[in-house]
């Protein structure tokens, strides 16, 4: 083959990468652009729920718990409301786009493109991640200015935030594809995320709950967000954060496998 | 030349509903072509599943060459779909919707002129900045098509674009549609105006009940009606009686007016004019009916469901 002939092959090939990136980032784009354009609803109103929890909780049970050695209930309670607020937000995010596309059924506008199933479910999830993220930090900042606030590794904290809101990306990907109706989104939410969140020790260490509880928090994914998240603050936590960590990633490699494997077949989009 | 459409035994079924059952067309470059039947003979269905949207059962779907399942990602650049279902993002204006459209095909702003000429052409450009959610329905159906347009595909497909549209927005809608395809873009449109199939054309199949029950060139189709014509005579006077001969040949008369149904073969219209002349007949006015598009389709698709 000629030199030129090679050359030319490469070109095209750069040119078909350059296409992809290009319709993920849009469509990245356009679901950044969703959620950013309702700001008030999506960003600003979970950080002031969390704002409440903080004041309330923390100031009626200040005096009376404390979790850790030498830490504020106030201060204890930050990252699990924190923690919290990515959950919810992240899981709302995707699942809410999904449904909204599916029922109004422009979700044929992106169906209809190049796109592959990895790039929708990257592009649903980034965004969904970087709406956690922005929630966690918003309320991280608040905090700050009521409580001060250890840091024992930015790394640990970002990295269970980052993990965290993938996961419940994930989680609302599969839920936005499944569910026909939002009353079904919404029993999801009720009654999977709520209590999983509930009974994960945002409000309290789960050293403090009975024996059964105690054991069968061990089963819940979502403690080990939050338990992780939590050491990245304080340096002490309730399980050993690298184990909190493996089972993060397991519980985001499973849900991404299910999530791509239900996108690649078409499920409940593609007829 | 690979076709622009290639379609090979594709079958689909909805549970128990047979959609399609085993269908083979093939669409050259360039054609105008129509894909026309009653509701629920599989229009859509075909369309969705060449767009990706429905996954066929079995066969063989291919765009310019690029099988709609293994080669997608250029199946769906070469093709551009306005969908049947008035479909629109409402968080969006126009124009960031047609911007969005060309950005998920890969494009960025090299395409935004594209856009802006999109808009000019099919009457956008002053609803450019409008959202979605206030536009009519006609305005919304424009949106349709120019996002279809976005990636300058080669090969565009309208699924009833004309539905619910008035006049002039069809005619204008039209003007564009042969603009596109005087520049060399493939045509596949699905229509219930028959008049619309048979101005526009080249080339018509005919789907019914998931099976193509014709498929021809539309003066092909035309020809199959052809064998029959209407001959109206207009007479000076009220006829008292008419000669034996023309009896059989007599559809209606209402007055003045005699309306006979000929075979080409065994009639002619000289034979029944001498033959009024010759029984004291004088002509005010005569005109002949050719059978047109809808005549031939109803034939057909009835033909079928006796069938
Ligand atoms: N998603 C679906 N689920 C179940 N059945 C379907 C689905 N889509 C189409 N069908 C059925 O398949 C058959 C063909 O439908 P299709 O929409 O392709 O017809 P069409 O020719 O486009 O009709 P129309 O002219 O009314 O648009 C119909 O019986 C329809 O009810
Ligand atoms: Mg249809």
């Amino acid at each position: 083959m000629s030199v030129r002939g090679f050359a030319d092959r490469n070109k095209a090939r750069a040119a078909r990468q350059g296409w992809r990136l290009r319709g993920f980032a849009t469509l990245l784009h356009k679901e950044l652009l969703r959620f950013g354009k309702v700001a008030l609803q999506t960003l600003l109103a979970p950080v002031l729920t969390a704002l409440l929890y903080l004041l309330v909780f923390g100031h009626v049970l200040e005096a009376h718990v404390q979790v850790f050695p030498g830490v504020r209930y106030t201060a204890f309670l930050i990252p699990g409301l924190m923690m919290m607020s990515v959950l919810q937000n992240a899981f709302a995010n995707s699942s809410s786009s999904l449904i909204q596309s599916k029922i109004t059924g422009n979700l044929v506008f992106v169906l209809l493109t190049p796109l592959s199933s990895a790039e929708l479910y990257l592009a649903f999830v980034l965004a969904a991640v970087l709406r956690g993220v922005a929630v966690g930090l918003g309320v991280y900042g608040v905090a700050l200015v009521f409580v001060p606030l250890p840091l024992h590794s930015s790394m640990t904290v970002l990295g269970f935030l980052v993990l965290s809101s993938a996961v419940l990306a994930s989680l609302g990907v599969i839920a936005g594809l499944w569910a026909d109706k939002f009353d079904q989104l919404a029993g999801f939410q009720n009654f999977i995320i709520m209590p999983l969140t509930f009974l994960s020790g945002v409000f309290y260490s789960i050293h403090s709950l009975p024996a059964f509880w105690l054991a069968a928090s061990h089963f819940n994914p979502f403690f080990y967000m939050i338990d992780g998240f939590r050491y990245g603050f304080f340096g002490v936590s309730d399980v050993n954060p690298w184990l909190s960590l493996g089972v993060v990633l397991a519980t985001l490699i499973v849900l991404a496998g299910l999530s791509l494997e239900l996108l690649r077949r078409g499920y409940k989009i593609r007829s | 030349m690979t076709a622009a459409v290639t379609i090979r035994g594709v079958h689909k079924r909805y549970g128990q509903v047979r959609a399609l059952r085993g269908v083979d067309l093939d669409i050259a470059r360039g054609e105008f072509f129509g894909l026309l039947g009653p509701n629920g003979a599989g229009k859509s269905t075909l369309i969705n599943i060449l767009a990706g949207l429905a996954r066929l059962d079995s066969g063989q779907v291919a765009v310019l060459g690029f099988d709609v399942i293994r080669d997608y990602r250029q199946a769906r650049r070469a093709l551009g779909i306005v969908p049947q279902e008035l479909v629109y993002d409402p968080f969006f204006s126009v124009r960031e919707v047609l911007n969005l459209q060309a950005g998920y095909f890969g494009l960025g702003r090299e395409s935004r002129g594209w856009v802006e000429e999109l808009m000019q052409a099919l009457g956008l450009a002053d609803k450019a900045n409008a959202n979605l959610r206030g536009l009519s329905g006609g305005m919304k159906r424009r949106v349709l098509v120019a996002q279809a347009l976005v990636h300058r595909p080669p090969v565009v497909v309208l699924d009833e674009p004309t539905a619910g549209v008035d006049v002039e927005l069809r005619q204008q809608l039209w003007r564009f549609i042969r603009r596109l395809h005087g520049d060399g873009h493939t045509i596949v449109l699905t229509t219930h105006y028959l008049e619309e199939a048979e101005s526009l054309c080249e080339r018509i199949a005919i789907l019914d009940q998931g099976q193509i029950i014709a498929l021809d060139s539309k003066a092909g189709l035309l020809a199959r009606g052809m064998d029959r014509q209407a001959l109206t005579v207009h007479t000076v006077d009220p006829l008292d009686h008419l000669p034996p001969a023309l009896e059989p040949l007599l559809k209606h008369r209402r007055g003045n007016e005699l309306v006979f149904q000929l075979h080409r073969q065994t009639d002619s219209i000289a034979g029944v004019l001498d033959a009024l002349r010759d029984a004291g007949v004088t002509i005010a006015d005569l005109h002949t009916e050719k059978p047109d598009l809808e005549d031939v389709f109803l034939e057909l698709t009835r033909k079928e469901q006796r069938a």
